[in-house]
């Protein structure tokens, strides 16, 4: 087993979905680095490279998640990260990573509706990170 | 690297082959992609020609000459149209020709390249439209069948009301687990953070309610006399606590036209949302000015506070449904979204508008003005 502690980088306005996802993730056995906007969470990642990254999509503006996906795909290419929203496939968003054309221009491994178990996130980082 | 395909038609040659050689080594590049976009650019020199080509090639944007030999440019225009390609067509027009400008955009051109042009205009143009293009792509060619805007308001309204289900079923989940021990004292926080987005719903549907009201409200309904100041003191009143919690100051200038004409609801619904907007944007110790007024043609209302104030790029959207202000200052501010917008369609109702100025950390100043004759004045006969 890795002893190895992951750093999670997780940015969301929604300060009770931080707490909760961050107590979660910390209980796991996971460093987390918790930020409230995008701009906080490219100023983490100016100076740090975390294992994996959670981004909220709606922040300051309504595609701060995809803004910082690609920020951090630029700067870490190898480092995953997750998109999560709680905005649902019914209003007609259609976007997932299912076709090619979309994972070009969404730069993020995995898109997670928001409410998924927090053992469901853990068992989706692992993957990531190949754990 | 991705490519566009340009298709130039026009009977010129040099100005084809000047596209060609001044695209050859133009790229764009986008902030958000690390692909650059370069350009691949395809030659017509008839409007007939260039139909066929796009159907064969099948361009990303189409520089159109409308002065053509055979069939026009905005004919060709006209069959893109009808035939729903999803190409953008920009033409390249003279600037003499205006009334040709007017209905080539009437049928969908999204640019115009004045001709002659030098290489920097159309390089300018050129990532104008491949900007265009590629937001396109992100939005899913949905505002194609005009249901961009229905998108933007569902997925934004998922949000808002999924976001604070999303956090109380969190906060009751780790109740049910113990997850914070086994006294009830133990969850103090994950209680009171519930029941406040409990009422952030409970605002949040409230608004959606007026805002479906004032929708489909098609002509002004519940006419009779509205007292404006009272109409004004009720809604002080109503933001009172928090007004007083902030230690916010009030001062009425009632000038004249004290009662109107008019459904008291909708009155009401203007005066709670901008004397709440008021008093939420403020600083602590901060003041609220409300003034109503009016003369023989206008109804005059303004509600100034001396709050945080806003960007002019905020200000441009803060009338549009679920639009807040972000940042460091509005972050425990809470809001639906929705009332500005509200207020916007109210106003819209009595054929007035709605106006904001603003100063960065000086305050707002928003000026609802309605025709008298919306709102006859029943002091003055009606």
């Amino acid at each position: 087993m890795d002893k190895k502690i992951y750093t999670v980088l997780l940015a969301d306005d929604d300060p009770d979905y931080l707490y909760q996802v961050s107590y979660y993730l910390r209980k796991a056995g996971y460093e987390v680095i918790a930020v409230e906007s995008q701009k906080e969470a490219e100023q983490v990642l100016a100076r740090t490279r975390p294992d994996i990254a959670i981004f909220d999509l709606m922040m300051e503006s309504d595609d701060s998640g995809f803004i910082l996906c690609y920020k951090l795909k630029r700067r870490y290419p190898d480092v995953p990260v997750i998109l999560a929203t709680a905005v649902s496939r019914e209003t007609g968003l259609t976007f997932g990573l299912s076709s090619e054309q979309e994972r070009e221009w969404i730069r993020s491994d995995l898109y997670l509706e928001k409410g998924v178990r927090p053992e469901q996130l853990n068992q989706e980082i692992k993957k990531l990170l190949k754990i | 690297m991705a490519q566009l395909k340009v298709l130039v038609v026009d009977d010129e040659p040099g100005i084809r082959s000047g596209v060609a050689r001044i695209l050859r080594n133009f790229h764009v590049t986008y902030p958000f992609m690390d692909e650059d976009y370069t350009y691949e650019v395809l030659e017509a020199a008839t409007g007939e020609e260039g139909i066929e080509i796009m159907e064969r090639e099948n361009p990303d944007i189409m520089l159109l000459d409308n002065k053509l030999p055979g069939m026009q440019g905005v004919e060709v225009l006209e069959y893109v149209r009808r035939t729903n390609h999803e190409i953008i067509v920009a033409m390249i027009t003279s600037y003499a020709s205006v009334d040709i400008a007017v209905k080539a955009t009437n049928d969908g051109a999204t640019d115009f390249i004045p001709k002659p042009f030098t290489p920097q205009e159309l390089k300018s143009s050129i990532e104008q439209i491949t900007k265009q293009q590629y937001l396109k792509r992100i939005t899913h060619q949905l505002d194609e069948e005009g249901k961009k805007i229905r998108y933007q308001f569902l997925s934004v309204l998922s949000h808002e009301m999924k976001a604070p289900l999303n956090a109380i079923e969190g906060y009751l989940q780790m109740m049910k687990e113990r997850q914070l021990g086994d006294m009830v004292d133990d969850y103090a926080s994950p209680i009171e953070r519930s029941l406040q987005r409990i009422q952030s719903m409970r605002n949040l549907i409230m608004d959606l309610l007026d805002f479906t009201k004032v929708s489909f409200e098609k002509h002004l309904e519940n006419l009779q006399e509205v007292n404006l100041e009272e109409v004004a003191s009720a809604a002080i009143v109503t933001v009172s606590p928090y007004a007083i919690q902030k230690d916010i100051q009030f001062e009425n200038r009632i000038l004249n036209c004290r009662s109107i004409w008019a459904d008291p609801n909708d009155m009401e619904i203007i005066f709670n949302n901008l004397v709440s907007n008021a008093v939420k944007y403020n600083k602590t110790g901060g003041k609220v000015i409300v003034t109503i007024d009016c003369n023989d043609t206008e109804l005059f209302l303004s509600f100034e506070d001396t709050g945080i104030g806003m960007s002019p790029a905020d200000r441009d959207t803060i009338f549009d449904e679920f639009s807040r202000i972000k940042n460091e200052k509005t972050r425990n501010i809470s809001g639906s979204g929705l009332g500005l917008s509200i207020v916007k369609r109210v106003v819209a109702l009595y054929h007035g508008v709605i106006t904001v100025e603003s100063a960065l950390d000086k305050g707002s100043i928003f000026t609802v003005i309605i025709p008298m004759a919306q709102v006859q004045n029943i002091k003055d006969g009606l």
